[in-house]
């Protein structure tokens, strides 16, 4: 049966989904719009995040130092991954990138495989955000609520220092014209390192704030990097504002369709995605040209 | 293994009968080995998959991570027909499952070939996932859901004297080794083919294939239902082999292991595939069963997979390629000279012929103007050439000399004007056509296919005039389409480049691959050609033994030369067209141009506004 009340929670599940995943669309959508790479370990990284912050979580009892950890440890992990595999595909193409950092996702999610088994983990809500809000016309989880909060904060993060700082302005103008943006003089190697530790640690934020939603496993990320391809695809990639965009459309797409019958989400999905290839096939804010 | 090379080898057949003994001779060899049947029934499965995807991947370049869903759909329809119909005839089910992943194939390609590179490979994967979960979901009636289909027969063959029953280990093995070696035999047949050579031109340099005449998109397209069909008729037998067809061949870790096989066996050998799942399959083995690792064995195969893409990037089949051709280097040398000694007689090539009825200038372009955002790089450009004339178009840099040439070849449209070119209006078509009618261009930086050889070059563009721009004809070998042999012969042996004939571009010198990108374009024996700046970075000497050539070039055909060497331009066009500032500055003899004050402090740098009235 669908109610008022029901919509409505869906409406807010899709909010709660779409700021999750254009949170993990920026990251990736930078990552390639940057470094030219598709980062297919992107999933993983979400995953990994969960992990790092339910390991916290399990030492300290905190959720706070949780996501501090998850955050942390993925932009160091984006940082050692960047500088010991990724920058030696640069100059390679496309397709053997692809097939390094799929190999790498597949190392990562079998790593976790073995040290914490397939059985699933959760991670609790801080206390102050558990339990249920009203808000006056429906009744609804109030920690999702909050999570549509943080990633909004987060994204906010990811704008400032994406429009607003030195390094941010050298991400855009490499994003427009990386090769004149090395022959500006720019270090564009540790520009590249910093911003794939950047978008390691957009996922990994992402992954531990959603752990306590959706419990985590090993193969969390699989599913999350095909949404998130979705994502990117209809928001066009390398736009950031076009990956909020996507992520919102996508989030309530599956979210609303989920409310109807749940084996549909994804061809919904997939129609939506379809849609904007035959129409605007270069995405919604994507630019022209862009491959 | 030589599959990657477009000229087919000295013993045609020679691949062919090793596979048929290789397979003829494996269950008496392998069981010595301790090899479970099933285990090699599983790598000739994984096999026959691999052989489509490679053409897709190794040779088109397209990497896929959809093929579950093609795998899944052909082996449901076979599965579904003979678990739930009562269909009775297993081989027939497989082959109605291959043209239903080939279908399916083909309205999957049109979307996902709607963008390329990355973009191709993301949107694969969320196409695979959507068939995954409507298999679960809104199909499970017909799929049996998570329960997939069980009880599905194994085939017999009928023969009339005999009637031969394939059950189940190394009694199924003869039945799909069979199919495997079908398949090879179809797929060598397809490399070796005219489509086989622009396929590999696609991934060599999309970019180019177009614009020397061939419909890249319906090739691609073609690679891909290829690809499907291939996927279908193994996931057939993947029914057939487990009497139950299983629902996880939908999942994307199916596609994933299908990339890491044929990464690890070899992309662009067709037999990487098979190289790779047995390397799998029997690590997979080893690993739980003899070292006990239990679920670990992905992880160990995982860092195995990163390792080798790192280090030994063609798999282990382009490894053992690379090592006999280090150890056979030499005698490979003295071989080239020798059939470099073998003359073809060199009758001057013939350019496309002028259409009868059809007078005045072969190309005509008419207040041609490209407008960048308020940039205005031409503006209002009249031009016209006439038939066997030698034009010569000069400019400042920045003048505008490669938009309008980019615009006369239909790379770029044009914001206003229009381009005849033969009488007819050009001017909207795309690059492909255009060449195609007989008008293309040698490129100002190279653009050619760097991992194929010289011949194969030419070749390529050869084939898009000989074939037209779009022609599935698998059956039929490279060598013998009519009249290629003679016309890349002529010209390698124009452009200079006969000896270097099987040479791959990457071993050039800049001044042949100069060469060579002139010779793309004559090869498809154009009645225009454009050339921008051929003696671009050239020594001076390079130059003088080019301007040679473009003049012996240039007899009987028409041609327009953008250059910045002025002095080789004059000694070499009949008439000159000056650009600036996207304009027609003036047009005349060279010995005009020469006078011309106008043109005299354009390239000192005079003041602009002064010129305005030189016409």
């Amino acid at each position: 049966m669908i109610t008022w009340a029901n919509f409505g929670s869906q409406l807010f599940n899709g909010l709660a989904l779409g700021a999750l995943l254009a949170l993990i669309a920026s990251g990736l959508t930078i990552i390639y719009g940057t470094l030219g790479v598709l980062n297919l370990a992107h999933g993983a990284m979400f995953m990994l995040g969960g992990y790092a912050g339910y390991m916290t979580y399990q030492a300290s009892g905190s959720f706070v130092a949780a996501v501090a950890a998850g955050t942390l440890a993925l932009g160091v992990l984006g940082i050692a991954m960047e500088r010991v595999v990724i920058r030696y595909f640069y100059a390679r193409p496309h397709e053997d990138q692809l097939l390094v950092t799929f190999g790498l996702a597949i190392v990562f999610v079998e790593a976790v495989r073995w040290y914490f088994s397939s059985d699933s983990k959760t991670v609790q809500a801080p206390a102050a955000l558990q339990g249920i809000t009203n808000m006056g016309f429906m009744f609804y989880p109030t920690y999702r609520l909050a999570v549509v909060g943080i990633c909004a904060v987060a994204l906010l993060a990811l704008f400032v220092v994406l429009y607003r700082t030195r390094l941010g302005m050298i991400v855009r103008a490499g994003i427009e014209d990386s090769v004149m943006v090395d022959s500006l003089g720019i270090n564009v190697d540790r520009v590249f390192m910093v911003v794939f530790g950047i978008g390691a640690m957009a996922a990994g934020f992402a992954g531990i704030i959603n752990a306590p939603i959706v419990s985590l496993a090993p193969e969390v990320g699989e599913q999350i990097l095909v949404q998130t391809f979705v994502v990117v695809v209809i928001g066009g990639v390398g736009s950031f504002p076009g990956a909020v965009l996507g992520g919102l459309i996508a989030g309530e797409i599956i979210s609303l369709t989920s409310m109807v019958n749940p084996g549909y989400a994804y061809v919904m999905l997939f129609a939506a995605m379809t849609l904007v290839l035959m129409l605007r096939p270069r995405g919604l804010l994507g630019k022209l040209g862009r491959e | 293994m030589n599959a990657d090379r477009i000229y087919s080898p000295r013993r045609p057949l020679l691949v062919e009968t090793i596979t048929a003994l290789a397979l003829i001779a494996a269950p008496f060899v392998l069981p010595l080995f301790d090899a479970a049947p099933n285990t090699v029934n599983r790598i000739l499965v994984w096999g026959l998959f691999g052989i489509g995807f490679d053409i897709l991947f190794g040779y088109t370049g397209l990497l896929s991570f959809g093929q579950s869903a093609l795998y899944g759909t052909g082996g449901f329809v076979a599965a579904y027909l003979l678990t739930r119909t009562g269909f009775p005839h297993v081989i027939s089910a497989l082959f109605i499952g291959m043209v239903a992943a080939a279908a399916v194939g083909y309205l999957v390609g049109l979307v996902a070939l709607r963008r390329t590179g990355i973009y191709f490979a993301m949107i694969t994967i969320a196409i695979a996932e959507v068939f995954f979960f409507v298999e679960f979901n809104p199909l499970s009636e017909w799929t049996g859901g998570e329960n997939g289909l069980p009880g599905v027969p194994t085939p017999s063959l009928d023969l009339g004297f005999a009637n031969l029953q394939f059950t189940t280990g190394w009694a199924l093995y003869p039945f799909l080794a069979a199919c495997y070696f079908i398949g090879i035999v179809v797929a060598l047949r397809i490399v070796r083919s005219p489509v086989g050579a622009v396929l590999r031109a696609i991934r060599e340099n999309p970019l180019r294939a177009a614009a020397v005449g061939h419909n890249i998109h319906g090739y691609k397209l073609t690679a891909f239902v290829i690809a499907a069909a291939y996927a279908g008729f193994a996931g057939g037998l993947l029914g057939v082999m487990q009497a139950f067809m299983p629902p996880d061949a939908f999942m994307f870790e199916t596609s994933g292991q299908l990339v890491m096989q044929t990464a690890i066996g070899g992309r662009g050998t067709l037999f990487g595939p098979l190289a790779g799942a047995a390397v799998w399959l029997f690590l997979q083995d080893f690993l739980q069963s003899t070292l006990d690792l239990g679920a670990t064995w992905k992880l160990v195969l995982g860092l195995v997979f990163v390792i080798l893409v790192c280090f030994l990037r063609q798999g282990i089949i382009g490894g053992l390629r690379d090592l006999y051709g280090l150890v056979h280097r030499k005698k490979r040398g003295s071989a080239s000279a020798e059939s470099a000694r073998k003359t073809v007689s060199t009758s001057p090539m013939p350019a496309h012929a002028l259409p009868n009825g059809h007078t005045g200038p072969v190309l005509q372009a008419v207040g041609l103007t490209k407008h960048y955002g308020g940039l205005a790089a031409n503006e209002g450009i009249d031009f016209s050439v006439n038939a066997g004339e030698v034009r010569g178009v000069i400019g400042p840099n920045g003048a505008g000399k490669t938009t309008f040439f980019k615009m006369l070849t239909c790379e770029v449209p044009p914001t206003a004007g229009k381009i005849l070119f033969r009488g007819r209006d050009i001017s909207g078509m795309s690059v492909t056509d255009v060449c195609q009618l007989g008008l293309t261009k040698s490129y100002q930086v190279n653009q050619l296919f760097n991992r194929l050889t010289v011949r194969e070059n030419v070749s390529i563009a050869a084939l898009a005039a000989l074939r037209g721009k779009f022609r599935l004809d698998f059956m039929r070998s490279l060598h013998r389409v009519q009249g290629l042999d003679e016309r890349v012969e002529q010209t390698l042996q124009l452009v200079n480049l006969a000896s270097r004939r099987d040479t791959p571009v990457a071993e050039l010198a800049y001044g042949e691959k100069r060469r060579l990108e002139i010779g793309l374009a004559l090869a498809s024996s154009p009645s225009l050609l454009l050339l921008d700046e051929p003696l671009a970075g050239m020594s001076p000497r390079e130059r003088i033994e080019t301007v040679e050539l473009l003049k012996s070039i240039a007899r009987g055909r028409t041609m327009v030369v953008i250059d910045h060497d002025i002095d080789s331009l004059f000694e070499l066009a009949e008439r000159v067209t000056v650009l600036q500032e996207g304009r027609v500055l003036v047009e005349g003899a060279p010995d005009e141009i020469k006078r011309n004050a106008a043109v005299q402090e354009a390239y000192l740098g005079g003041v602009n506004g002064e010129m305005s009235g030189a016409h």
